[in-house]
């Protein structure tokens, strides 16, 4: 038996140093640094490709996340598709990496899971070796160099890291691409479009709570209305100082008359006054 | 290590100038797909997991008795659709590290367990993936029917029901109309296990096999059927047509 735990598995070097290592020491191999063997391909790109046209990997999203005077709101969908065939209306989009920081899931499901819990494993490692607990920053800045070390090898993942920090609510949009951003207000996904028009068209700083969870709910059910890939349920978190809580899950089917019981006043519905 | 044949190549990029091991062929496609419909169903003290049994690729029958399932213990299994030489090749990993785990923790793996196990050996190989659809189901640790579903690079998620393969299209819908219950994320919490007497359990999964038969050229010939209770697992063969 190991007399020491094995983290190796939690290593998330990036891949250009990890290679350097591997080359230089084989001993490496059999610690069991996590390692993602390549096709032994000349063209790469075109075999990722060619593999993603065959394998389908789960797609297509609406998340939203936004600042305002009492903490963050985070509010997702839950629909996975696989080229037109909804594979799960049932999917868990926020990610609860631990009781003050939230991820959410848009993109590549099975990348958004794997690296996410991977960040919830280094996030707890920096609570164990510093005494205190990760800032959003850096837990967004763990992902996204992650993500910057496999650049070009076909992930897809685009989410938002929103939690509660000494310094007050924080949220960050982080992307397969390795970009890194800092805002107020982010939407992410398929249905970002029509979340962000009435996201914007309702956001003030100053809002109370029930006004911002709803403002949150409602930009979502308007993203599954008009985005095919998008529907299932309508999650909702806040993130206020002491941790997160998820306040509302409803479903679409339940919420399109929730939103609007009167038949009429829907958009699709409009009465010709002519 | 278990993929060393699969070695690491040397660059980051694959095409760089300084790649020296073997080159594949230009047309060179590793994957087939063989077909075959999977389907497993939760209930509060059961659990139903049904392959069909045969192989194909393209128009050809291969195989009119070829098992899917690996039968990890009376509460743990696991069903692989797809390319059946992945499928092979991860049931055999799978294996491994299920004794390995048993050495080391000196307990079997629960279905928890296996499913996120499951998950990080599929997402292990994320850029060269086994072209396979996955079901792991089981009794978990309340003896409750668990079903865990995946895609083929590890993205998973627990369920009450659900079906892989080529009869996918087919089946999964009818299963929606019949044990569809409220989704696990709404507030305030539903119970999101529809809780079907086994005996009618086992029909509905029966049906739904004979009538994917019918319209789906890659689900014919057999299905097996488990049954895990805390009784034990009990296997059935239900014959299916053979054209």
């Amino acid at each position: 038996m190991p007399d020491m735990l094995d983290f190796s598995s939690v290593s998330t070097q990036p891949q250009s140093s990890r290679l350097r290592i591997d080359d230089e020491d084989e001993t490496v191999h059999s610690s069991g640094v996590q390692q993602f063997p390549l096709p032994q391909v000349q063209d790469i790109d075109s075999f990722e490709k060619d593999v993603m046209e065959y394998v389908k990997p789960k797609h297509g999203t609406t998340t939203l996340g936004f600042i305002f005077k009492h903490g963050v709101i985070i509010a997702v969908d839950s629909r996975a598709s696989m080229g037109s065939y909804i594979s799960s209306q049932t999917v868990k989009k926020v990610i609860e990496i631990n009781p003050y920081l939230l991820g959410t899931m848009a993109g590549g499901a099975a990348d958004c899971q794997f690296w996410q819990r991977n960040l919830g494993q280094q996030c707890r490692l920096y609570e164990l070796n510093n005494g205190k607990r990760i800032t959003v920053g850096a837990a967004s800045k763990l992902l996204a160099n992650v993500m910057f070390s496999y650049k070009g090898y076909g992930l897809s993942m685009g989410t938002m890291v929103a939690g509660y920090d000494p310094s007050g609510p924080a949220l960050y949009y982080v992307d397969s691409d390795g970009q890194r951003t800092k805002g107020q207000i982010f939407s992410v996904g398929s249905g970002s479009l029509y979340a962000y028009g009435v996201l914007d068209a309702g956001y003030k700083w100053d809002m109370e709570i029930e006004d911002a969870i709803e403002l949150g709910r409602r930009s979502i059910y308007h993203a599954t209305f008009r985005d095919a890939v998008s529907g299932g349920t309508v999650s909702v978190y806040h993130v206020a100082q002491d941790g997160w809580k998820k306040v509302r899950g409803d479903d679409v089917g339940a919420l399109h008359y929730e939103l609007y019981p009167n038949r009429e006043a829907h958009p699709c519905h409009g009465s010709d006054p002519i | 290590m278990a993929h060393a044949a699969y070695q690491l190549a040397t660059s980051t990029h694959a095409a760089n100038a300084s790649y020296a091991g073997p080159k594949a062929h230009p047309s060179w496609s590793p994957y087939d797909n063989n077909g075959g419909t999977c389907v497993a169903v939760a209930g509060d003290d059961y659990c139903i997991v049904a392959a069909s049994t045969r192989m194909s690729t393209g128009f050809s029958i291969l195989t009119r008795d070829s098992s899917m399932v690996l039968k990890l213990s009376d509460k743990v299994m696991l069903v692989s659709s797809g390319f059946q030489a992945d499928a092979r090749t991860l049931h055999k990993v799978i294996q491994q590290r299920w004794i390995q785990y048993q050495f080391a923790h000196r307990r079997p793996m629960s279905v928890g367990a296996m499913a996120q196990l499951l998950g990080n050996t599929l997402y292990y190989k994320r850029f060269f993936p086994y072209y396979t659809f996955n079901l792991c189901a089981g009794l978990d640790e309340e003896g409750k029917g668990a079903v865990y579903s995946y895609d083929a690079i590890g993205s998973h998620e627990r369920s009450g029901y659900s079906v892989q393969g080529s009869g996918k299209d087919l089946i999964q819908p009818v299963l929606d109309n019949q044990l569809k219950a409220a989704s696990p994320l709404v507030l305030p919490p539903q119970n999101w296990m529809s809780s079907l007497p086994l005996d009618m359990a086992v029909d509905l999964v029966k049906d739904a096999f004979v009538s994917a038969g019918e319209r789906d050229i890659y689900t014919g010939d057999a299905v097996e059927i488990y049954v895990m209770t805390k009784e034990g697992t009990k296997r059935e063969v239900m014959p299916l047509k053979k054209d």
